[in-house]
């Protein structure tokens, strides 16, 4: 049983983290809501409330900058997270499973391009994308998201199938199953969690991109929302757009903070899978 | 989590069989050649299924620095691409020669070096926290601490952007109490006020990280060798300085490598608090500006290689200077 020093002390660090960890969102959600004549008060919370910013971006004056950029942020990551999950899971699955020459190398391989500093690559691709036409298109974005969901992804689920009990589908196949309702059975339901968390994670490292989105798009048709944020710009010129940037960085968190809440302890075990082991 | 697989454990039999339909038309045959000829469809089998990936990462990063590292050795700005001429190393000597690049050089590594201190010290505690939570409380907690971590870093910037900013933020009205701050204090007009601001919303951003990755280290510190060192009197820095560090040295040094790494390419921190302002310009802001700013491709270029050397030359101090085994990063010891 806990005293009731040890509670109060377990009190104090719960909220500590709690604090640490939500205090900047809740000061952008707060500023969300604050009517243009209130952003400069220096007051942490507004005194009245208002949906203005919100519907600034969703319908009004930003509304075509950040719709279209939400769909490219929300379309490029996602299709390059789902090409990242696919030719990681094959090529994770050989490294766990096969004994073949050059595994190591894919492996090394993988570490060195995850800790490849981006903007080294963004000055040729500029020059690149803009001779071939894959300059401000998805395409010229997704090809480079490779380099960031990529790495993580063969690295993290190679960590995740070392651990699967790959016996198990033997041990179906002697029990008269098929080769294809083995793997379906058997390996399918416990490699799917690690391939899914890893999803989460290229996701999210996807969704975050600045530097790419930033320098290999000059339109609303491919600029995704981070780059987005960055050319927000006030109804004047003399107006700061602190309210409709707010708005945005709130509606663009909000995925996250799902994703978080439903998958927390995935998350969790995906991250240090990969890293720290031994 | 477990310590037993590893880049041995894959050799052993739990690794080799496979129903590859290559193998079993090799089962009937006869045992040496089966041998050989099951370890090169394994090979290719191998290869069909990594290399697609190995092909895609080398396409996506090694052929565009070795672009980069060709494109440096010309003077080509895009604004007058016919007059494109061979210079050698000169667009080197030029950067190398040049202050802006020195500070920014020297910017850039007070960030890496301020931010990982801090880090490490904030995620530790973290890390201790989320550790010994009570079991209703964890699920809380981690699930708080991710949200830093899943946010994206341009709406982290701003949130500690608009909180500092002298019209629009709270932190002057909140703090003016604390000698140097005051309502008017413009937090982005001096260097080391703006650094600090950014530097703070690296840190919230990037400290999740870290601390998750010292949880994973701190669940691998033998429980009963804790016990034993508190049972023979040690107070609880003892323990920390003498049994939990030393059993979590892997987990500490890889996460150090991977953060300072990741701080050296600081690039949307600073772009949206300050666009490099206030002497606050890093590396990746200055190769950025240079080429697609200012279109000078041969020099931006050239400033990316540079960047690229650094990387690689904190990879090899970390690993030869201090020790830093990236073998239990790899999945196993």
């Amino acid at each position: 049983m806990l005293t009731t020093k040890q509670k109060v002390w377990w009190a104090l660090g719960t909220v500590a983290v709690l604090v640490y960890a939500l205090f900047p969102v809740a000061a952008i959600f707060a500023t969300s809501f604050k009517p243009s004549s209130e952003l400069t008060s220096g007051t942490f919370l507004p005194s009245s409330p208002t949906l203005s910013n919100y519907e600034s971006i969703l319908a009004g004056d930003a509304q075509e900058l950040f719709l279209s950029s939400l769909r490219n942020s929300i379309g490029i990551s996602v299709i390059s997270t789902v090409l990242a999950s696919i030719l990681a899971t094959l090529a994770a699955y050989a490294i766990a499973r096969l004994d073949f020459p050059g595994k190591k190398l894919v492996l090394m391989t993988s570490l060195a391009v995850s800790i490849f500093p981006v903007i080294s690559i963004v000055t040729p691709l500029f020059n690149l994308w803009r001779t071939i036409g894959l300059y401000d298109t998805w395409p010229g974005l997704i090809i480079p998201y490779m380099s960031l969901t990529l790495p993580i992804s063969i690295w993290t689920l190679t960590a995740f199938f070392r651990q699967i009990p790959w016996e198990l589908e033997q041990a179906a196949q002697v029990d008269g199953a098929t080769t294809y309702q083995a793997f379906r059975r058997a390996i399918v339901p416990l490699a799917a969690p690690g391939v899914f968390t890893t999803a989460l994670i290229a996701f999210f490292i996807a969704w975050n991109d600045f530097v790419y989105g930033i320098s290999l798009t000059s339109t609303s048709a491919a600029r995704p929302v981070p780059a987005a944020l960055a050319f927000f710009t006030g109804s004047s010129q003399f107006e700061e757009p602190t309210g409709a940037i707010s708005a945005a960085a709130v509606v663009v968190t909000i995925p996250v903070v799902v994703l978080v809440l439903l998958f927390q302890r995935q998350i969790v075990s995906g991250l240090t899978q990969g890293a720290v082991k031994g | 989590m477990s310590a037993t697989t590893g880049p041995g454990a894959t050799s052993s039999p739990t690794a080799a069989p496979s129903s590859s339909s290559a193998r079993n038309a090799n089962a009937t045959s006869s045992r040496k050649p089966r041998r050989s000829a099951r370890r090169r469809a394994e090979a290719r089998l191998g290869w069909i299924l990594a290399g697609p990936a190995f092909v895609v990462m080398l396409a996506v990063t090694l052929y565009p620095i070795l672009q980069a590292v060709w494109e440096s050795l010309f003077n080509y700005q895009l604004t007058a691409p016919d007059d494109r001429t061979f210079v050698g190393l000169n667009n080197y000597l030029v950067i190398l020669t040049d202050s802006i690049f020195w500070r920014a050089m020297g910017v850039t590594t007070l960030i890496m070096v301020i931010t990982v201190a801090v880090e490490l010290v904030i995620g530790f505690g973290l890390a201790m926290v989320m550790h010994r939570a009570l079991r209703r409380l964890r699920g809380l907690l981690r699930t708080a601490i991710l949200v830093p971590y899943g946010i994206i870093t341009v709406v982290s910037a701003f949130a500690w952007f608009y909180a500092f900013d002298t019209t629009s933020g709270f932190v002057n009205s909140w703090f003016d109490w604390v000698p140097g701050i005051s309502s008017d204090l413009n937090w982005f007009a001096e260097t080391p006020t703006a650094l600090i601001v950014i530097m703070a919303s690296e840190i919230w951003k990037t400290t999740p990280f870290i601390s998750l990755l010292l949880l994973a280290g701190l669940a691998q510190v033998p429980g009963d060798l804790e016990e034993a060192a508190k049972v023979d009197g040690a107070t609880p820095w003892q323990v920390f300085k003498r049994v939990i560090v030393p059993n979590m040295k892997a987990a500490i040094m890889v996460a150090v490598l991977f953060r300072a790494l990741d701080a050296f390419r600081i690039f949307d921190n600073v772009f949206i608090m300050t666009q490099g302002s206030a002497g606050t310009e890093v590396l990746a802001l200055l190769a950025y500006r240079t080429s697609i700013g200012q279109l000078q491709i041969g020099m931006g270029s050239a400033i990316s290689v540079l960047l690229f050397l650094c990387v690689i030359v904190i990879c090899f101090i970390a690993i030869k200077v201090f020790k830093v085994d990236l073998a239990p990063a790899q999945g196993g010891k």
